[in-house]
């Protein structure tokens, strides 16, 4: 990047809103939650996201309303810095730099991974960046969930060495902890009752306490309310504290009368697990962010009235990334047996497509029904889905779906169901790319040794229904890929080092093309004026061009190519190339072995999947390693949700012609990132402006990346 | 420890009545229990829990409601009658009719002066507790409807009524009813019945709490006579309630099982605004919760499912303490088998019989044992100072029969002639002293295999030897703190063995009248606390003839051989360690033995004793054949069914 000042990697959406608790403004007009590396500010009416707070370096792990001014929100961040903004302009005011890692506005580490609530003093003074020195513990050895930690009734901010502590903060889980039996009653959640000495505490039994009578004899006691048969991921109090709320994985909000707990009302079928609360401080609106990234306002227990979401982070994306020819939109897994489109430009998911349309049933070990491929035409009118389950010790159940697009719905319509398809799974699927959508042909290669190809009969009077055409195989080898050229007259199918190449119209096998001695990894037909050419890689890293002309090797290089692609709209391929824990790309086009334009390191970890997505208005760059851009944006998907360091440095809105790459960030189980998990939250009745409480983590990990 | 021999009875139908009524003395400790077959238990909570008392019933003498007034226990039932109980020789002192049909409730006040009944004729009747008896005073004013529960406020000035459908409270100086307060019904099907007020606590600031077949606790202030708090706790019913005696919990028994715990708490830590808050839940029970005491630091409930469960409140005591170890009382603290050794009989003792049964023979692989019910005697005429006897003893010969008698004397009989002959009365020598001292039943008899000797336990942790020859008082045994639950004399060193509530082991010389060797040094060094912790009392000792120094006793869920001759166990090693020796070879194995050797193979123990031909009879009685016999309990919607 240093090398190539103008283009970037830039991370442009797609993050998390739900890993840390929302904040209701005090007119309940606006949402704030921590996104990425900004914070967003929501309409809570019309669900737009009406600002973008930018300027925190690193993940942003806490907001919180300032309580001297409403229209103020500080914000905290990994980078260690405490930003103060206006959310109704979208400014910043001030930056306050600590040089710890800010792991919440509640709680902050001094020595290596160990939790502490500290106060900071944040200095007044006209400066735009301050560096705030005092600070002081108020609690050492805290929970590393922000959820476990609470502010009771009456804390003010605490002074230097405070002798007596907040009443019931953190010290309670710790009572529990004496007292746990069969281990099952760990604690998730505690929030304090805003006018009484209450603690309620969530835990992974589902039960709930309301813990009382904190005096000096120690005889806690506590009321047990259960509901949930799953672990209570949060819990809130209303601001009049009349109510209690609760959520867990039920993905059903639960609101308790206090003091009357038989009493309670549901709001069920909210989508998914439910994993932070937030109430609007006038209490008529109740947020909840949900484990599919995303945020429901919720009027009054009742009704919900706005849905913000996100990129659905799945557990995988199987699908791979696929950009909808009509609506532009990307297209990849989402909730469980859903496909999601979401829009690139505006970081905003347009629907969900129930593609396996049964009801999901969450249970651990259950094995569900995956949607595993997605394939488009070229002008968008078709779509197909693979559905996968795998039940243990029996054959694979796979179902092939063709969707037609509906103009009066302006959505896919089922058409075809073709219930195992395939004898074993489906490794590539694609539609034939003739330009003129009257003959559309679909592929699909599995490992029981045979390619497929479907077609839509004409004369079929009671609606088109897609039938198998043709089955074709090679020496009982399994085909691996395939793949139309531009014009469609050429299917290229590969199995194992041979790549077979084939006429869709007289389904006679043309010729073969092998590079020994390791099996083809991926296959690319050029496109416009270097559709002759065919693009292989080859697991024992080389990059191979066929001329299909001569039926010769035109060109090789050895490179370990991890994924290659081909831009739809131009004739460039982009090539991700990993090599020793980063991710390096190259451009080229097919005619020559000289890339086009390279970048070093665009990522760590591997880039697993890809896309050119079409620019809405082309740009006129003449630059030349930049001119592959123009047309379309490659937006890539890393292994792992780390944001690279030289990408810190925000693009100014000036440089229009940098590329956009986007990382989309997915959630991994890594040890870094599970750190991650347990950035940003806040809540804190603060009474008194200045004092604010931060969680801080010094982790071996976080100090060396310091 | 060797090898015995094993005949494994499991057909010992023992089957314990359900629990209908408690009361609690504060001031003694003592727990005094009513079961559904009209049976008086006393427990003694100073003492481990120890049961110290049994009265059995009579027929058609159901207890429905315990009180005690100072060291005096009076029951009412649905007979009519109120009945005071003579502590000292276990029996009814004498009943009194109160003329207003069954009676559903007793209660006496702080001060211990009057009685009130509760009467199905919906009379509140008091009467005036004199010196040795209590006398019909008069009626407050009659209702309609049963009163079903009573309830004094501490000044004794009123007193609260639950009866169908409502609360009255009656002043007690005029008889007048002050204020009527009306229980709401039930929701739904349940609107068109009345509902019951099965429970009420009256407390001093004139709150009253009533609990009622709704499921309601409701908290009412007394002096206005309005609701102030419901708090729906069950589906079905709330049967029972206890106050602490700072009045500051209280705790609910349901239908369910459930008991619930209701505090006094201040919502804010400046301690204003007090207000009952439900707070934990219990749940030890199968069925009905019937009867509830609040004691000081635990919650002590039993219903029909007929055990005795005393739940320590961890608030109140210190964690992880034998303290706040829950206990379960199942089985009676005394033995109800007893073993013929030569004959190879069994005897059961039921509340209303006895079943005599034979051992039969087994293959010797298996543990297996014939059950041969034998045919019922006839015994010939009794002595008239026979007639109330708490325990009974025959001598090794069968010459003479031993009986505990009242004021703590022991009468015995002889049995050569064809009819019974009274003999003499042993009595012990502070009897004709100081005759105003009260003198405990004896619960415990022992006469040596060698005709010399006959033990005596009482109650009041005396425990005397006997001279028979001489017939007088050998000598007493330095009284111990714990009330002995076995005793037994050895049949060749005439040394007595005398285990205690607190699971201490004392061995006495009865020929030196010192403790033994053995003893002092069990003494110094202190019992394995493992042994300590254990929560049923020692209900049989008894000697190996072959091994001299193996003295052998059993609990409710194991039975011990103490080898006289091993080392005692260190307070590290391990008490239970019969697998670990197994698996030792020879010459580890004998660095690890120590003289506690205990089996846990056989569970829920009655009876084990071992006869002449040195094999063992192990009565059992599996608590899950006790719960199968019960009736169904209440139904209860459970997640995921």
């Amino acid at each position: 990047m240093v090398e190539h000042g103008d283009i970037r990697v830039v991370h442009r959406g797609g993050s998390k809103i739900n890993s840390r608790e929302p904040v209701v403004t005090n007119d309940s007009r606006f949402l704030l939650c921590a996104s990425g590396e900004r914070v967003k500010v929501f309409s809570t009416s019309t669900e737009e996201c009406v600002h973008d707070l930018r300027g925190h370096t690193d993940l942003v792990t806490g907001v919180l309303l300032r309580p001297t001014n409403h229209l103020q929100v500080y914000s905290c961040s990994v980078d260690g810095t405490v930003r103060l903004w206006d959310f109704t302009d979208g400014i910043l005011i001030k930056v306050q730099t600590c040089s710890w890692l800010m792991f919440d506005i509640v709680c902050m580490c001094v020595c290596a991974e160990l939790f502490q609530l500290v106060a900071v003093h944040l200095p007044q003074s006209g400066d735009q960046l301050v560096e705030a020195q005092e600070l002081s513990a108020v609690l050492s050895n805290v929970s590393s969930n922000p959820a476990a930690t609470g502010f009771g009734r009456g804390v003010r901010a605490p002074p230097l060495r405070s002798p007596n502590a907040p009443p019931g903060a953190i010290t309670y889980p710790k009572t529990d902890k004496d007292n746990k039996k069969g281990g099952k009653n760990t604690l998730m959640c505690i929030a304090c009752h805003p006018k009484d000495d209450c603690i309620a505490t969530g835990h992974e039994d589902g039960k709930i306490r309301l813990w009382r009578n904190f005096n000096h004899k120690k005889e806690y006691t506590y009321t047990t309310l259960h509901w949930h048969h799953n672990a209570v991921s949060s819990l809130r109090f209303t601001p009049e504290g009349t109510n209690l709320l609760s959520g867990g994985l039920e993905s059903v909000l639960v609101q308790w009368r206090y003091n009357q707990e038989s009493e309670r009302d549901f709001l069920p079928r909210l989508g998914s697990a439910i994993t932070h609360i937030a109430v609007s401080p006038d209490g008529t609106l109740f947020c909840t962010s949900h484990s599919d990234n995303k945020i429901t306002i919720i009027q009054s227990c009742v009704k919900v009235s706005a849905v913000i979401q996100g990129l659905v982070n799945g557990e995988s994306v199987r699908t791979d990334l696929m950009v909808d020819p009509r609506s532009k939109s990307l297209v990849l897994n989402g909730k469980p047996g859903h496909l999601q489109f979401y829009s690139l430009q505006r970081d905003k998911l347009l629907y969900n497509l129930d593609i396996v349309q049964q009801e999901y049933i969450h249970e651990l070990g259950l094995q569900q029904f995956e949607v595993v491929k997605v394939a488009f035409d070229a002008p968008g009118n078709w779509m197909a889905t693979v559905e996968e389950r795998k039940p243990k010790a029996a054959e694979p159940e796979i179902n092939l779906k063709l969707w037609a697009f509906d103009e009066q719905t302006q959505s896919f319509v089922l058409n075809t169901t073709v219930s195992a398809p395939h004898e074993a799974q489906i490794t590539s699927m694609c539609f034939s790319q003739a330009a003129d959508g009257q003959t559309s042909m679909l592929v699909s290669a599995s490992e029981d040794g045979h390619f497929k190809a479907w077609q839509l009969p004409r004369s079929a009077y009671e609606g088109p229904s897609w039938s198998c055409d043709f089955v074709g195989d090679y020496r009982g080898l399994a085909p691996q890929c395939c793949c139309f050229s531009a014009d469609g007259s050429l299917l290229a199918v590969s199995f194992q080092e041979v790549v077979t190449v084939w006429s869709p119209a007289s389904w006679e096998l043309l010729t073969t093309l092998s590079q020994p001695p390791k099996a083809i990894r991926d296959l690319c037909f050029g496109r416009l004026g270097c559709s002759k050419y065919l693009m292989g890689t080859t697991a024992s890293n080389l990059l191979c061009c066929w001329n299909l002309l001569t039926c010769s090797l035109e060109w090789s290089t050895s490179m370990d190519v991890s994924l290659l692609l081909s831009d739809p709209l131009t004739e460039n391929m982009a090539a991700f190339c990993c090599q020793a824990e980063s991710t390096d790309l190259f451009v080229f086009k097919p005619s020559e072995p000289r890339p086009v334009a390279s970048l070093k390191a665009v990522c760590s970890g591997k880039v697993t999947r890809a896309v050119f997505a079409p620019r809405e208005e082309m740009l006129e760059s003449c630059e030349e390693s930049s001119q592959w851009l123009n047309r379309s944006q490659l937006y890539f998907l890393t292994q792992h949700m780390l944001l690279q360091s030289p990408a810190h440095v925000l693009p100014s809105t000036s440089v229009l012609c940098s590329m956009f790459v986007e990382s989309l960030l997915v959630s991994v189980a890594d040890g870094r990132s599970v750190v991650h998990e347990h950035l940003v939250h806040v809540f804190l009745n603060n009474s008194h402006s200045d004092h604010l409480c931060l969680t801080l983590n010094v982790s071996q990990q976080n100090t060396h990346r310091l | 420890m060797g090898e015995f021999k094993v005949h494994r009875v499991r057909f010992f139908d023992y089957m314990p009545a359900a629990i209908r009524a408690m009361a609690f003395n504060r001031r003694t400790e003592r727990l005094a229990l009513a079961r559904a077959d009209g049976a008086l238990e006393i427990f003694n909570f100073a003492d481990n829990y120890f049961q110290e008392k049994v009265i059995p019933g009579q027929d058609g003498r159901a207890v429905e409601a315990l009180c005690w007034v100072g060291r005096r226990l009076f029951s009412a039932g649905l007979n009519g009658e109120i009945t005071e109980y003579d502590l000292e020789n276990l029996r009814p002192r004498y009943t009194v009719e109160a003329y207003g049909g069954p009676i559903w409730t007793i209660s006496g006040n702080d001060q211990g002066t009057l009685l009130a009944v509760g009467c199905e004729d919906g009379t509140v009747k008091m009467f005036e507790v004199l010196e040795d008896r209590i006398q019909f005073q008069r009626n407050l004013d009659r209702q309609k409807g049963r009163i079903i529960s009573l309830c004094w406020h501490p000044s004794a000035s009123l007193i609260a009524a639950g009866m169908m459908d409502m609360i009255r409270i009656f002043d007690v100086e005029t008889g007048r009813a002050t204020h009527r307060l009306l229980v709401e019904r039930g929701v739904g099907a349940s609107k068109s019945k009345e509902v019951v007020v099965w429970s009420i606590a009256f407390l001093s600031d004139h709150t009253i709490i009533s609990g009622d077949s709704a499921g309601k606790v409701q908290i009412w202030d007394g002096l206005t006579g309005t609701l102030a708090r419901t708090h729906l706790v069950t589906k079905w019913d709330v049967l029972a309630l206890s106050v602490s005696q700072d009045e500051s919990s209280l705790v609910a028994g349901t239908s369910e099982g459930t008991v619930v715990q209701f505090q006094f708490l201040s919502s804010t830590l400046d301690g204003q605004n007090k207000d009952w808050v439900r707070t934990r839940t219990f749940k030890n029970h199968s069925h009905d919760v019937r009867a509830l005491v609040h004691t000081e630091t635990a919650v002590v409930s039993g219903g029909m499912d007929t055990q005795l469960v005393v739940r320590p409140l961890l608030d109140k005591v210190e964690k992880n303490t034998q303290e706040s170890a829950m206990r379960k009382m199942a089985f009676p603290h005394r033995s109800l088998v007893c073993c013929a050794k030569k004959a190879g009989l069994l005897l059961f003792q039921f509340p209303d019989h006895l079943e005599l049964w034979r051992l039969g023979e087994s293959d010797g692989h298996g543990e297996t044992t014939m059950k041969f019910p034998l045919p019922p005697f006839q015994v010939s005429k009794l002595p008239k100072d026979l007639r109330s006897a708490h325990q009974l003893c025959f001598s090794t010969d069968s010459s003479r029969l031993f009986a505990s008698s009242i004021n703590s004397s022991v009468v015995v009989v002889a049995l050569n002639q064809p009819e019974c002959k009274y003999l003499h009365t042993l009595k012990p020598k502070s009897g004709e002293a100081e005759s105003n001292l009260i003198l405990e039943p004896v619960h415990l008899l022992f006469a040596s295999e060698d005709g010399k000797w006959l033990a005596t336990a009482n109650t009041a942790c005396e425990v005397q030897v006997y001279n028979l020859d001489k017939i007088k008082l050998h000598c007493t045994v330095p009284v111990y703190g714990s009330c002995p639950t076995a005793i037994a004399i050895h049949p060749t060193s005439s040394n007595l063995v005398v285990v205690h509530a607190d699971q201490q082991i004392f061995e006495y010389s009865l020929v030196q009248k010192e403790y033994t060797e053995w003893s002092r040094r069990l003494q110094k060094q202190g019992l394995h606390s493992l042994w300590l912790e254990r929560d049923t009392p020692i209900t049989h000792v008894t000697f190996n003839p072959k091994h001299p120094a193996h003295i052998i006793l059993h609990d409710m869920f194991m039975f011990c051989v103490i080898d006289q001759s091993l080392p005692l166990p260190e307070a590290k090693t391990r008490l239970f360690n019969q697998m670990i020796l197994r698996s030792l070879p020879e010459p580890m194995r004998i660095l690890h033995r120590h003289a506690f050797k205990m089996c846990k193979t056989f569970q829920n123990l009655m009876c084990v004793r071992l006869l002449e031909d040195h094999s063992l009879v192990v009565v059992e009685r599996p608590l899950l054949d006790i719960m199968s016999q019960l009736p169904a309990p209440v139904r209860q919607k459970r997640f995921a069914t």
